[in-house]
């Protein structure tokens, strides 16, 4: 089994806020990213695929097919969008850097799983360079 | 989309600077000069160590987070960092009887910050040395 990795950066606007809770309540447990105006990070998405190399081409998967089910499925929906208001999935979940990782695996199973050779292994979306979470399925 | 309870990962980054000198008590002179190399210069070294603790848990529904960051941050700071940084590793008590290898720091820090977090279990711990070695440990 060989793991292969491919990293893309997005940039996007969020605020972290629970309609459950007071004002208050937001602000003291999100501090400043509970401001309604949103603010924003240049994120790094990196995506790990696991599988046998190909006898033929030596590959795991295409870089470019993976880099092509990134940009379709993830970028195209982050990528410069204001997170809470602008995706779907963030209507009523709020747009963590753990929630965010385990939404792009969402986006991204079904295309890499769906291919046939290699298994969508890890999600990992670094919301700066010191901060990331990571997803790998399952429970 | 809910994500109600489904396990992830949180991993932090913290900077620390700190000196050390690797040499055994255990070792003559030369065997130390032959294991440990410009590492056991009598004067001591220093780097800037990256310390990455990376936390596993479910994802809480009410917050959206394994853990709260700012929690996560006072611990390390308090535990870790504060100790650590601009310190001579060797004078730490942890280090009377260890050699401060980035592996037995790596160890070290483990056991500093896992009985003490706010939430979620400590997965690993990962001390970077330099841009190109590092050290993880995972607990036994």
């Amino acid at each position: 089994m060989v793991f292969l990795t491919r990293r893309a950066t997005f940039s996007a606007s969020h605020y972290y806020w629970n309609e459950a809770w007071t004002a208050e309540e937001n602000e003291r447990v999100f501090g400043r990213c509970s401001n309604r105006n949103g603010h924003g990070h240049n994120y790094t998405l990196e995506v790990t695929v696991a599988g046998e190399p190909d006898p033929v081409t030596g590959f795991v998967v295409d870089l470019k097919w993976l880099k092509d089910v990134m940009e379709r499925e993830v970028l195209a929906a982050y990528d410069h969008r204001h997170l809470n208001l602008e995706t779907p999935e963030f209507r009523e979940l709020i747009p963590t850097t753990e929630n965010i990782a385990i939404a792009a695996w969402k986006r991204l199973e079904p295309a890499v799983n769906g291919a046939g050779g290699a298994r969508l292994s890890r999600v990992r979306v670094y919301e700066t360079p010191e901060i990331f979470a990571e997803y790998r399925g399952g429970l | 989309m809910s994500a109600d309870s489904e396990k992830a990962y949180f991993g932090r980054r913290y900077m620390l600077s700190a000196s050390h000198r690797l040499h055994s008590d255990a070792l003559t002179a030369e065997e130390n000069r032959a294991a440990y190399g410009k590492c056991n210069n009598p004067h001591g070294h220093g780097h800037n160590y990256v310390v990455e603790v990376l936390v596993g848990g479910p994802v809480n529904p009410e917050t959206g987070m394994v853990l709260n960051l700012a929690d996560l941050d006072l611990v390390v700071r308090q535990r870790v960092v504060e100790r650590f940084d601009h310190a001579n590793l060797n004078l730490d008590p942890e280090f009377v009887n260890r050699v401060p290898t980035t592996e037995n720091l790596c160890r070290v820090v483990f056991e500093l910050l896992n009985d003490a977090l706010p939430a979620g279990k400590l997965e690993r711990v990962r001390v970077e040395e330099t841009e190109n070695n590092f050290f993880e440990y995972f607990g036994e």
